[in-house]
């Protein structure tokens, strides 16, 4: 009787655990294991969704999508992006991280300035492309400005012309962005204990020094956090892209989440949408193992 | 006794108001799924459906609405699940992959066995010889014409044909000053200008973008209209920004004096009053090539109805769809949405109130509707490809012929 309670009580304690994380697995399984899953089934089948009885697809989808050029085209087009925006996201946020974490700046100042920087990240991504369509149109604001101190002679249509379209998301986008590496890179330099640069004073260090023998070190864990989750999110950015340019124009802008997209609600071929979806699904898991994998390092 | 008894009666009673009020006892309940009902006056829809409901006892109505996007995607879905509602509002662009999932009714045996009067109807879209939807409303693509513009330009008759518009943007644009003569908006977002603001002058000359049932965009007409339009941009007469460039945004450069012409539907025409209620503007049909004296064909975008193949209510539900498109019906429904009538004998009453709108209807009744993207695969990719093919052209990479010869390629892959 006691052994039957002893090996009750062993499998209560075994069992707990797993009842106390039930209810969060059964939410990941229900809203991001299953629409997964469900994704990768759709890319092995013929007219997914649209036909009630698919037929198997195989690789097909798959083959599709690498033989066509603007699948190319947009892998290239979401590298650029991306990798333009977390590079200038981190120096624009360490630049002005470090200026608000100067003392030489009057406190009142900082204060007013800190919440200027911070303000392109309150706004939804929505409210960004609508205020950049604006500034960048023809028309806009900017033209106006740089024509009259003689930077360009004629009206550039940014955002409509194929040579500048990907470079205009993209700062846009670079706009929108940095004040989340700012904010990190913030309360990491405030974290550094202030000994390290007392030290470097008594021996004659240089700013540019400190910058780089201290601070850089002492804020590379953030930085390189910060940087793969910005690399993740980027890589799936849509609205803005979506409401400055559509992809366009001829095919300038597509990126692989309008690509898309427009298989699947412009093309209706659901099969290749999500044959797409997956590759876009891998790519991101390849960065998430790779932070996670930092993060166990540390 | 009395005492008794009262309570199991009132019991009963309630029991029978329930059933009767559910209408579980015999009412069939017809579920009508579309986008109208939030772009009617508040109210207006259900009370049409109330008055239907009045007229025939015993079946009730139910009204699903959304946005225009969000009911897309739900009759898609709808249709892949074999879950449509009774009753579906249709898109033109949507009806040939909602055919292809089985999804549509044919119509045609409901319109033999009532005896349904077919020239009562402005169009019946059929698809492989299936009879699937019906055009309710019919929102036309005139050309808005800025007379203040166009009388400080110095055009005095307002154009009629291709070389007169050409002439017309021409005086019309002042670059310096931000205005232009006409507007093109090519957004990959919503190509939708692919067929109101290019193919519109295709039709408008009695031509036509398919021959046989295909895409015939290396034909003459469709060759003749991408000329048209790279003459007028390489006039500079077309407002910048044409690749990323909104129907909304043509609008309000159109509201805000900036061009002189758009084509655009007539459903805005509130909207541009209400923007700018100084603006003094005219409806002209969209001008046809040299020497066309036909009839012209009117772009047109339409509130379509069709019934659901997995309804188990088809006969209550042709009921509705006659009921929305007898004349008395027909002519209220579209006076509400500023539309054009589905009703050949309709006639809505603001076209006798209002100028602008009374212009529109001798358009509409001295020409025909006309968009041949209604019932074509995958319309909305079409567009797209072939926006793609005229932004390349306009950016001088290729000649209207290449344009033409890469979307007819393009093309040919979907059908």
């Amino acid at each position: 009787m006691t052994r039957q309670k002893r090996s009750h009580h062993k499998l209560k304690r075994a069992v707990a655990p797993y009842l106390y994380l039930s209810p969060s697995l059964l939410i990941i399984g229900l809203l991001m294991l299953l629409p997964m899953v469900t994704v990768i089934a759709y890319s092995f089948q013929n007219s997914a969704v649209l036909r009630r009885d698919p037929s198997f697809a195989g690789l097909k989808h798959y083959q599709a999508i690498f033989d066509d050029p603007v699948f190319w085209a947009s892998l290239w087009h979401t590298l650029y992006f991306t990798c333009m925006s977390v590079i200038f996201h981190m120096t624009i946020g360490m630049v002005f991280a470090l200026m608000l974490n100067s003392d030489r700046i009057n406190p009142t100042l900082r204060s007013v300035l800190r919440v200027l920087y911070i303000l392109p990240w309150l706004f939804t991504a929505v409210i960004i492309a609508v205020i950049w369509r604006l500034l960048l149109e023809p028309n806009g604001v900017v033209n106006s400005m740089l024509m009259q101190i003689g930077i360009i002679g004629s009206k550039v249509e940014w955002f409509s012309s194929p040579q500048t379209a990907l470079h205009a998301v993209t700062f846009a986008n670079i706009w929108a962005g940095y004040p989340l590496f700012m904010v990190s890179l913030l309360a990491g330099l405030q974290g550094i204990p202030k000994d390290f640069y007392e030290a470097a004073d008594i021996d004659g260090a240089k700013a540019y020094q400190k910058l780089i023998f201290i601070t850089i070190p002492q804020l590379m864990p953030i930085i390189i956090s910060i940087s793969l989750l910005d690399f993740i999110w980027t890589m799936q950015v849509f609205p803005l892209i979506w409401i400055t340019t559509g992809g366009g124009p001829i095919y300038s802008t597509e990126v692989l989440s309008t690509y898309t997209y427009k298989l699947a609600f412009s093309s209706y071929n659901l099969s290749q949408a999500s044959a797409s979806a997956v590759v876009i699904l891998l790519i991101s898991l390849g960065l998430t193992l790779f932070y996670i994998r930092y993060q166990k390092a540390r | 006794m009395m005492f008794r008894i009262q309570p199991a009666m009132l019991k009963i009673a309630a029991a029978a108001w329930l059933l009767g009020a559910t209408g579980a006892m015999a009412d069939t309940t017809l579920e009508f799924t579309q986008w109208w009902e939030p772009e009617l006056p508040a109210g207006s829809l259900r009370a049409i459906m109330d008055d239907f409901e009045a007229a025939n006892p015993g079946i009730k109505v139910t009204l699903v609405s959304g946005p225009y996007a969000t009911t897309r995607d739900q009759i898609s879905v709808g249709a892949a699940t074999g879950t449509l509602s009774d009753v579906v509002g249709l898109d033109g662009a949507w009806v040939n992959n909602l055919n292809a999932q089985g999804a549509l009714a044919d119509m045609n045996p409901m319109m033999d066995a009532s005896k349904f009067d077919k020239t009562q109807v402005a169009d019946i879209i059929k698809v492989d010889g299936k009879a699937v939807m019906f055009p309710v409303a019919s929102f036309v693509y005139p050309v808005f014409v800025n007379l203040d513009l166009a009388a400080q330009a110095g055009v005095t008759k307002l154009p009629s044909t291709r070389a007169e518009f050409l002439e017309a943007a021409k005086k019309m644009t002042h670059a310096d000053k931000n205005q232009y003569g006409w507007v093109l908006p090519l957004s990959l977002q919503t190509p939708s200008g692919v067929q109101n603001d290019m193919m519109s002058w295709v039709w408008a000359s009695g031509q036509s973008m398919m021959a046989n049932g295909k895409p015939d965009l290396e034909g003459k007409p469709v060759v003749d209209m991408l000329t048209f339009v790279k003459s007028l941009n390489d006039a500079g007469t077309v407002s910048p920004g044409i690749a990323t460039k909104t129907e909304q945004e043509k609008v309000e450069e159109f509201v805000n004096d900036r061009v002189g012409m758009m084509i655009d539907s007539l459903a805005h025409v509130n909207l541009i009053r209400k923007r700018n209620p100084k603006l003094n503007f005219d409806l002209i049909p969209v001008p046809v090539v040299e020497n066309y004296t036909g009839k012209r064909g009117l772009p047109y975008a339409s509130w379509g109805i069709g019934i659901s193949a997995a309804s188990k209510h088809q006969e209550e539900a042709w009921k509705l769809v006659q009921y929305l498109m007898s004349e008395k019906v027909n002519a209220k429904l579209v006076s509400l949405a500023n539309a054009f009538p589905g009703n050949v004998n309709a006639k809505p009453d603001f076209v006798t109130s209002d100028k602008a709108f009374g212009k529109a209807f001798e358009i509409f009744k001295t020409g025909y509707l006309a968009n041949e993207f209604t019932g074509l695969p995958v319309a909305e990719d079409l567009m797209t490809q072939f926006d793609v093919q005229a932004q390349k052209m306009l950016a001088g990479e290729q000649s209207p012929e290449q344009a033409a010869a890469a979307a007819q390629k393009g093309w040919m892959a979907k059908f």
